[in-house]
């Protein structure tokens, strides 16, 4: 690059970026999408973009926020974690955005923390997750295990009469962290030792011969078995071929999922897995009219009557319809005055509820199991009475059961209330 | 499970009581209301009535096709015709026509509840004339044993024609016998029934009588647990070789392609999961095709996908070979970026035509489903893979020996400049044969179409187990990669069981270093271009 074309270059920038703040500062309010757009990720994460896009064409129709409209800045994170933390910190610092909806994995999430952190900005993360963690700057609008993995137990001891559990899932940090709780759960509920398989397997395993038939054997020992499965995204479709073609059906021992939503079906022939089962805080089947509209105005917004919604995404549509009451109570777009804002903050989910920001920066959500269907959708077989508070230190492990976060009194994320100091670990 | 049992039972019996009583009709419209377990209970009491058409509401129920119609409360089996559903009675079987979408709910059953309504068909379908139906009752009856079935199963047997049925049958009485009072002379032949079968199941039932009975009875059933156990060790090894020749067949598929353009030619090709890939994207666009125009050939569809796949991906891999990697021959380094490259192109390419979701790719119906070989389950698509993996190797072992083509590959390989002087156009054999390995990649991708994700990820999932498979069979042989694919399938699957998924595959790489270490040239080493150079 010679010298002059360099200077031309970095004027343009400068310039460039003057206008862009400039512009931030008179009519737009920036929204930070920060989504793996290729890569491995890619599958689950575009959807949500979409979504986002949709969320933030339907408020600017609706007249924005503040009077502004909202502008939208996507950028690929490419299914890449610290790439992640370089485009958040190019959203906050050079875009300008004053919020940021994003990641999916664990990964994504604590790669990302450190920058939100040093330039206070906020996140919201959408998916549901291990647990044993809260921010002051992320907002987690997906499921902590107490809104999923220990309700969907409840019911298979319940309903099923499951008294030998297979604990299966993906190689990392969100099965490994839900397992260990899960199994603390069950054993605390007089589950015997033996009758606890746990099973890890690498990402996208897809020779699931050995381990099928293993969960046969285990299930055949007389006692009613279930599959608890935190197997990720592109590892379930040979698990359930697998399932299928040895002809284990959901009547012998049925699995139920927490990473199996409607976008993973719709790559599966869904006729063998019919009765197996999906712990999740939305499904595209439930009835209600803001289900209706969400999905009548998704086909819209798409263009294709054929995509399906999910869980991750209503997450997003809470969390977002959250931001903006947020912004409009505090009068400004300012990280401090959001974050304060933001706890105690109601919006509807869309099943029918009203979820609430906590003060432990989770979201109170309802839980259903739901019951795979020939069509690729779920039927619902249970649901909680009541929305169900999120938990960000499970009760269950001993190390995690005296910590408690309260952002709005305490003013901490990882309070031990035995020791009563904050930031104990 | 034995209070459910007693439940059932009971429900069973009061039904019968209240059968005058209570009228089908007016079962069937109790049928929406309330919890599950108060439907598995109306379940119960619909089998009592003895009416002709309670096995038909039985079955609508257990296939999800029975709802309520909001605008009369009638209860209804639905049908679908494309996005429409129709509608008629379940007990009258008067026509609704057409229902407007949300203008009716489903019953709505669950796995517990499917499980009653299975049971309480069996003892309805026992005398079924569908062989199928008579299976299926006897397996119900014998999942969940009732000793006060007994004489009805008996005289079943006596009756059934079908041995496959009479076998299921044979099961069912043998577990009601030990289960009840019968007299010892039939609960020692139930022993040995059970203990004929053989499998984890068996073992259960024998192992709690010989808990539970006594004198000779107690003694047999402990004979047989014993018996069993030393079965199902040799079952459990000859289930693990097929699990390992599975993986192998699954390993030399991928693998094969490498060992001709990595093996043979010496090119470091990290766009070979690539061209996997586009063989199994090929395999699904022919199916869409198939889908909308001929679903009569669906069944054919994968040899239809076949040589399609291995023109696509051969005719993209000579355009690769002619584009880029015959400026790069004896430069392995930049061979390796440059085609590392391309295979992140191809990657985003197909992610942009076909989107970054899973693609369905259907199994032909002869290759759904499983039979058993003893104890062990043999599953239809890994057999067929196992068998096409094969086939794929002796074509190409023949293309390789037998054919001019083949001769002049291995001349160009073993000398350019000798075979260059002989009138060979060393240029267009080094593109057919990459061209050939391709192929063979697509061909691969198409098998792996039937097990695994059809994404644009699936080549990357597949690039190192090549090239392990091709390093350690010894690069240049394909005898070699046949060798290396089958013993590291089965070393994996020998090892799973003991040491878990993951630490079994870093057994495997761990071994592959030390075994590279002392044989730098692999399983079966040759001389050749890729060796010499």
């Amino acid at each position: 690059m010679t010298k002059l074309t360099r200077t031309l270059f970095g004027l343009g920038a400068a310039t460039m970026l003057m206008g862009t703040t400039a512009m931030a500062q008179e009519d737009t309010i920036k929204v930070g999408i920060l989504h793996s757009l290729s890569g491995t990720m890619a599958i689950s994460e575009t959807t949500l973009k979409d979504a986002m896009l949709m969320l933030v064409e339907q408020q600017n129709a609706a007249g924005g926020v503040l009077g502004k409209t909202l502008e939208p800045v996507v950028v690929d994170i490419a299914s890449d974690w610290p790439l992640a933390n370089e485009k958040a910190r190019q959203l906050i610092e050079a875009d300008g955005v004053d919020v940021v909806f994003g990641c999916w994995t664990s990964s994504c999430r604590k790669s990302v923390l450190p920058v939100f952190e040093e330039l206070n900005s906020i996140l919201f993360y959408p998916v549901q997750y291990e647990g044993e963690e809260s921010q002051r700057n992320v907002f987690y609008t997906g499921a902590a295990p107490n809104q999923q993995a220990i309700p969907a137990v409840d019911y298979l001891i319940e309903t099923e009469g499951v008294e030998r559990w297979v604990l299966a899932g993906t190689d990392y940090v969100y099965p490994r962290t839900t397992n260990k709780i899960l199994e603390a759960y069950l054993k605390d509920k007089g589950v015997a030792e033996e009758d606890i398989m746990i099973n890890y397997t690498p990402f996208g395993h897809s020779d699931w011969q050995t381990i099928v038939s293993d969960i046969a054997e285990f299930g055949s020992a007389g006692k009613k078995t279930a599959v608890v499965s935190t197997i990720n995204g592109d590892a379930n479709v040979p698990f359930y071929k697998e399932l299928g073609n040895k002809g284990i059906s959901a009547e012998d021992i049925p699995v139920v999922a927490f990473s199996v939503g409607e976008e993973e079906l719709s790559g599966l022939d869904t006729a063998p897995l019919v009765g197996h089962l999906a712990a999740w805080n939305y499904f595209m089947s439930i009835d209600t009219p803001e289900n209706d509209a969400f999905i009548e105005s998704w086909w819209e917004f798409i263009g294709n009557e054929d995509r399906v919604t999910n869980d991750p995404m209503e997450a997003h549509y809470i969390g977002f319809n959250m931001w903006v009451k947020a912004v409009e109570e505090a009068g400004t777009t300012d990280a401090d005055a959001v974050i304060a804002a933001l706890p105690g903050t109601e919006a509807p989910n869309l099943t029918g509820g009203i979820s609430t920001m906590l003060p432990n920066h989770h979201i109170t959500k309802p839980v259903f199991v739901g019951e795979i269907q020939d069509d690729g959708q779920f039927d619902v077989v249970w649901e909680t009475d009541d929305l169900v508070p999120g938990d960000a230190w499970s009760d269950y492990l001993p190390e995690s059961a005296p910590l408690k976060s309260d952002w709005v009194e305490l003013e901490c994320g990882n309070y031990n209330t035995e020791t009563e100091t904050c930031g104990a670990e | 499970m034995a209070l459910l049992r007693v439940l059932l039972a009971a429900a069973i019996t009061c039904a019968a009581s209240l059968a005058a009583a209570q009228s089908l009709e007016d079962l069937v419209a109790t049928l929406p209301e309330g919890s599950y377990d108060d439907r598995g209970a109306v379940v119960a009491q619909i089998a009592g009535t003895g009416d002709d058409r309670a096995l038909k509401v039985l079955e609508s129920l257990l296939e999800g096709d029975l709802e309520v119609l909001d605008s009369n409360g009638r209860v209804v089996e639905i049908r679908s015709e494309g996005r429409d559903d129709f509608a008629t009675d379940i007990l009258t079987g008067e026509d609704y026509g057409e229902v407007p979408s949300r203008g009716s709910s489903r019953i709505r059953v669950n796995n517990s509840l499917r499980r009653d309504i299975r049971a309480a068909m069996g003892t309805m379908t026992l005398r079924h004339p569908d062989p199928a139906r008579r299976l299926a009752a006897a397996q119900a009856a014998f999942r969940s044993p009732d000793p006060d079935q007994a004489e009805l199963l008996s005289e079943a047997l006596a009756a059934e024609t079908d041995p496959q049925v009479a076998e299921a049958l044979s099961r069912a009485v043998a577990v009601a016998a030990l289960e009840g009072a019968a007299p010892e002379a039939a609960q020692l032949e139930a022993v040995a029934v059970l203990s004929e079968m053989g499998n984890t199941e068996a073992r259960t039932i024998l192992a709690a009588a010989a808990a539970d009975a006594e004198g000779p009875v107690a003694e047999a059933a402990s004979d047989a647990v014993r018996h069993i156990d030393q079965m199902q060790r040799l079952w459990g090894l000859a289930q693990n070789v097929w699990f390992g020749l599975s993986l192998g067949s699954v390993l030399l598929l991928a693998a094969i392609g490498l060992a001709i353009t990595f093996g043979v030619m010496g090119v470091i090709n990290m766009a070979h999961g690539e061209l996997v890939m586009i063989g199994a994207y090929t395999t699904f666009v022919v199916q869409e095709a198939i889908r909308s125009s001929f679903p009569a050939l669906f069944d054919w569809s994968l040899l239809i996908a076949a040589p399609l796949a291995f023109a696509v991906a051969g005719g993209v891999g000579v355009a690769i070979e002619r584009g880029v990697v015959r400026f790069l021959y004896g430069r392995p380094l930049e061979t390796l970026l440059a085609t590392w490259g391309i295979s992140l192109m191809l990657q985003q390419a197909v992610r942009s035509i076909f989107g970054p979701n899973n693609r369905e790719v259907g199994n032909p119906s002869f290759m759904s489903g499983a039979f058993e070989l003893g104890q062990m389950t043999v599953t239809w698509n890994r057999l067929w893979i196992l068998v096409f993996a094969l086939a794929v190797f002796a074509v190409l072992l023949f293309v390789l020996k037998k054919t001019p083509i083949g001769l002049q590959m291995r001349a160009v390989t073993q000398n350019r400049a000798m075979a260059s002087n002989m009138g060979i156009r060393t240029g267009w054999v080094d593109a057919m044969t990459f061209g050939l390995g391709a192929g063979i990649a697509g061909l691969a991708g198409v098998a792996l179409s039937q097990i695994d994700n059809v994404s644009p990820n699936l080549g990357q999932s597949y690039i190192v187990d090549s090239f392990m498979v091709v390093v350690f069979g010894g690069a240049g042989n394909i005898w070699g990669t046949l060798a290396g694919a089958f013993s590291l399938g089965i070393a994996n699957k020998f090892l799973e069981p003991w040491t878990g998924a993951v630490l079994a595959k870093i057994l495997v790489l761990v071994f592959i270093i030390l075994f590279i270490q002392k044989r730098p040239r692999g399983l079966f080493a040759v001389r050749g271009r890729a060796v010499d150079a």
